[in-house]
């Protein structure tokens, strides 16, 4: 036990790749065997963050539960893990998403086996960004989960899904491209990779490098990790793969993308951004509240003029991402203020909210697509009656999306709005107009799919959402009226990393 | 008597080459049986040199010294360093991967074996030589296998053309560099062309500035340099599959390695006053090589082509070390790295480009799509190979750029920002290539193919796990590495 005890981070990391090469010698055609053996395989990781839930110690000071070992000691760079309140609430979202999606894609039949090791190396790649205390092992992460995503999409995708994985991986990587060249040169200036060295070393170099003043560099260094970041997010004007990728990839790979991948970026700024260039993310924080404006409101336009309900729920992840970088902005302007506090806590609340709501809603868009075949919303129409229980399940997942008080997309976006109020007074005001348009768009593919005129041509062809998927979205459900309704529970445990680090 | 490893490595394959000269031309398991034995003992003998080199010790280990020529200063001088000893690994791995898959050569496999094993033996004893005068033999008696095997079992269309090509190519490169090696003989005034008393000749600065060029590019063209790499394309294509792999993956370090141990350590100084055109040039092989590959319509050139791009990254390590020495120490383990690294991807990419030949009879990317569904081995092997050759981490591509662009970063900064283009275009070749040849739709013609044999798939399964366990342990290769660094940086001393 005492082994378990100190290496619960690497077990959690490591235990879906020994899954996926367990996986990779069972028997192609025992595609039963293969569904259960990957669920099973990714609840270990999920039972053993939440002994790391029980375990951790909010009051703490610094990362808990550190691994270090060398790991490439010739250019200064370990094998250095640790979790703090903001990664422990990503890495349990992570562990709770990937069953699920799992459990999502148990209607795959092409070529099940290499779906599921994708799926768990997937898994593999999104923990390790959470989980790694060293830049280099932060960027090996970081890129090698777009190898199963691509995979994913450009094999089980869609109709178009060459251009949507093609666009999402030239995407990610050209801009990962600045954040590869700016994490050489710091190790490089600093001498190490191990971020809690670098926290001490960058942020104060003064002297100039390479024959330019050190402002100028680290401002440069600054884009390139932010461009890097706010693709992934994605903020506006950096999103436009997001669409495609999102509504080509299957229904579980959606679910992952939204709930998690997203995330990456979201907590690059927060580990990495704001840490290691304060001085930097003050002075370019008004620009990046505009962008994240942007966002916001593009995103919730886009959504209300989209007639593919995928592309819907896509373009609103655009919308509530947005939140997120707006809190992440004014903590960066107002940092050791309450208000930043409150804003991050909030950006980090809406983080964990969002990939609830956003996985649920790439679920439930899969659900009828599997049945209907199309996800045109105009073909849709009064299913309500043909379909209670899922029209049920739509109504409150939209409802948690959209912001409702007493579902969770509530507490962390006035969480949000109340921490950037103040520092932000014109952006928060005109991101009330994307508040008010997430309404519109949310209500929009309510009305269409389930009221209004019932289209004949359903009847009888429209089986009710079965067991299985109920238990996908039950837990999701759970969670957002748990949150919704007391949120201190997770609040807590945020909120003391939070202030610890701002 | 200690006993002669490396020898033994070195003249095994030629051992071998012979006997299966003397065996009749039907015998053709036999053929086949002699080459496989001995490039498995090569290999096994190779992989037993890599764990018993004593890494604290360093310098050059299982020395033999036999005199030659003593009047003029020539002997039988081998041994191996941290930098040469994965090099030889990584012959005995492309060797024996060679003959694997060239199991189904047909067409006179007596003299084609033979003359692999020639090859092999050439490439084994550059890496080994001591003796600036056992390197040029050993480097010149690669030409006569190299040209008759692109010639006689070569692509028909071109192999006239490109075993000429190359032929000439290396030919003037290895002649300009053996005139510097001539002028450093006579002006050392120590008679002798043991590279390890040549180290300490001290070569007078005006000297170096004007030799180094003639021998660092003289052997850079096998290296794959910008303007002197269009060879490299033609040969590799023209060439048959396991030419081709041993030619990209072996051969073109067998460049770069002498441009370092003849060039970089015997007249440094001369490395530093030319570091400046060796980056320029690098920098355009990475990215108009990479640029390159990108518009290719023929499956094998893209690989050829790759090639290039990729040696640009060794030699832009060079480079940074040559400019920056001690500080750029990480751009010299970087180039070491590639040289293994990159020697491994592109013996697999030319190993499954051959089979996929093999079985479709063109090369014809527009006409090829679905592969995957018929060689799912192949398939597998070149996505593994492509996401090393874009320096995805978790593989060997990633630990060996990474050093580099850090070394590249003390020297010559903006030289990093130009070169790390290359990464993302070579992302677009690779998953251009792997979503056309291996995925889409399977053309009807192909609905029979055969997977790839057992041999086949060894062959892959070892290039692949070589480049993973590298990638995910770079320790098992870079303190070996470094040691035979910080022999080279001694060299460059004061910078």
């Amino acid at each position: 036990m005492d082994f378990v005890a100190s290496h619960l981070l690497t077990l959690i990391l490591f235990t879906p790749t020994l899954a996926a090469l367990v996986l990779l010698f069972l028997p192609k055609g025992e595609e039963k065997l293969i569904r259960w053996a990957a669920l099973i395989a990714s609840l270990i990781p999920l039972v053993l963050s939440i002994v790391l839930w029980v375990r951790f110690d909010p009051g703490a000071i610094g990362f808990q539960f550190q691994e270090q070992v060398a790991w490439y000691p010739a250019i200064n760079s370990s094998y250095h893990l640790g979790i703090d309140g903001i990664s422990l609430a990503m890495v349990l979202l992570t562990t709770l998403l990937t069953p699920l999606a799992i459990l999502a894609s148990f209607n795959i039949t092409d070529r099940v086996k290499a779906y599921m090791i994708l799926f768990l190396l997937l898994e593999t790649g999104m923990l390790g960004v959470f989980v790694s205390l060293d830049l280099l092992l932060f960027f090996v992460f970081w890129e090698i989960g777009l190898v199963p995503m691509y995979f994913l999409i450009n094999q089980w995708g869609g109709a178009n899904r060459n251009y949507a994985s093609m666009k999402f991986i030239l995407y990610t990587m050209a801009g990962s491209l600045g954040l590869l060249l700016a994490t050489q040169m710091i190790g490089v200036v600093a001498g190490t990779y191990d971020l809690p060295l670098l926290f001490e070393r960058w942020t104060v170099i003064q002297v100039p490098l390479f024959g330019i003043p050190a402002g100028t560099v680290k401002a440069i260094a600054f884009w390139a990790f932010v461009i890097a970041f706010a693709i992934k997010v994605p903020i506006w004007p950096f999103h436009t793969w997001l669409p495609d990728a999102h509504t080509e990839a299957p229904t579980a790979g959606s679910m992952v993308l939204a709930g998690v991948l997203l995330k990456l970026g979201a907590y690059g700024f927060l580990r990495l951004v704001l840490p290691l260039y304060p001085v930097e993310a003050k002075y370019f924080a008004g620009a990046l509240a505009f962008l994240a404006t942007m966002a916001i409101i593009f995103g919730a336009l886009g959504a209300y003029g989209q007639d593919d309900f995928k592309r819907l729920v896509a373009y609103s992840s655009i919308n509530h991402m947005g939140f997120v970088v707006l809190g992440i902005a004014a903590a960066a302007w107002a940092v050791g203020t309450d208000n930043a506090v409150i804003a991050l806590n909030g950006a980090v609340l809406q983080m964990f909210n969002h990939g609830l709501s956003a996985a649920g809603m790439f679920f439930l868009v899969g659900v009828i697509y599997d049945r209907t075949h199309t996800r045109d919303l105009n073909a849709y129409g009064g299913l309500f009656t043909l379909v209670p229980v899922y029209g049920g399940i739509l109504i409150f997942t939209a409802m948690a999306s959209m912001g409702l008080p007493g579902l969770n997309g509530f507490v962390s976006e006035f969480l949000v709005v109340r921490g950037t109020w103040p520092i932000f007074t014109l952006a928060t005001a005109l991101s009330m107009i994307g508040l008010f348009s997430t309404g519109a768009y949310v209500l929009k593919a309510l009305k269409k799919i389930l009221h209004g005129p019932l289209n004949e041509r359903w009847v009888g062809h429209l089986p009710e959402i079965n067991p299985r998927e109920v238990l996908v979205i039950a837990p999701l459900m759970v969670l957002m009226l748990g949150i919704g309704i007391w949120p201190a529970w997770i609040l807590d445990v945020i909120n003391r990393a939070v202030s610890m680090w701002f | 008597m200690q006993f002669p490893l490396l020898s033994v490595i070195i003249f095994i394959p030629l051992v071998a080459g012979v006997l299966i000269l003397f065996l009749p031309a039907d015998r053709k398991t036999e053929v086949r049986v002699i080459a496989l034995a001995a490039s498995v003992v090569t290999l096994l003998l190779s992989i037993w040199a890599y764990i018993s080199y004593n890494i604290d010790a360093g310098g050059y280990q299982f020395v033999e010294r036999v005199e030659w020529l003593p009047s003029l200063g020539i002997s039988y001088f081998v041994g191996v360093d941290g930098i040469s000893l994965p090099l030889v690994l990584l012959a005995g791995i492309v060797v024996f991967c060679g003959v694997l898959v060239s199991w189904g050569i047909d067409d006179r496999p007596r003299e084609f074996f033979a003359f692999m094993m020639f090859l092999a033996t050439s490439v084994f004893g550059v890496f080994a030589s001591l003796d600036l005068f056992a390197l040029f033999f050993f480097f010149e008696i690669a030409v006569f296998p190299k040209y008759l095997m692109i010639v006689t079992w070569g692509s028909p269309k071109t192999r006239e053309y490109g075993g000429m090509k190359l032929t000439l190519y290396l030919f003037i490169g290895s002649v300009i560099a053996l005139v510097g090696a001539l002028a450093m003989y006579f002006a050392s005034g120590l008679h002798t062309f043991d590279m390890i008393a040549l180290e300490n000749a001290g070569f007078s600065m005006e000297f170096q500035r004007f030799w180094f060029p003639f021998v660092f590019f003289g052997f850079a063209v096998l290296g794959g340099i910008f303007p002197f790499h269009s060879w490299a394309p033609d040969g590799h294509v023209a060439a048959p599959t396991a030419i081709s792999m041993l030619l990209a993956g072996v051969e073109m370090k067998v460049g770069a390695f002498a441009a370092l141990r003849v060039a970089i350590m015997l007249l440094p100084e001369g490395a530093r006053q030319w570091a400046w055109l060796i980056l320029i040039l690098a920098t355009v092989n990475v990215v108009y090589g990479a640029f390159i590959a990108l518009i290719q319509t023929d499956f094998k050139y893209v690989i050829g082509f790759s090639s290039v791009s990729h040696m640009g990254l060794v030699m832009l390590g060079f480079a940074a070390v040559a400019a920056a020495g001690q500080n750029a120490r990480n751009g010299l383990i970087g180039a070491g790295m590639q040289m293994f690294s990159h020697g491994v991807m592109t013996a697999l990419f030319f190993a499954i480009v051959g089979m996929v030949y093999d079985r479709t009879h063109t090369r014809d990317i527009s006409r090829l799509g679905g592969l995957y569904r018929r060689m799912p081995w192949a398939a597998i092997g070149f996505i593994i190979g492509g996401l090393v050759s874009m320096g995805m981490p978790g593989f060997s591509g990633f630990v060996a750029e990474f050093p580099i662009f850090m070394g590249l970063w003390q020297a010559a900064p903006s030289y990093a920002i130009i070169a790390i283009l290359g990464v993302i275009i070579t992302a677009g070749y690779i998953f251009r290539v792997v979503g056309k040849v291996f995925f889409g739709e399977l053309c009807p013609e192909y609905e029979t193919l055969a997977d790839i044999t057992p041999l086949d798939k060894v062959a892959v399964g070892l290039l692949s796990l070589a480049m993973i366990a590298l990638g995910i342990l770079p320790n098992l290769m870079v303190p070996l590495v470094s040691s035979g660094v910080d022999r080279v940086l001694a060299l460059l001393g004061g910078a």
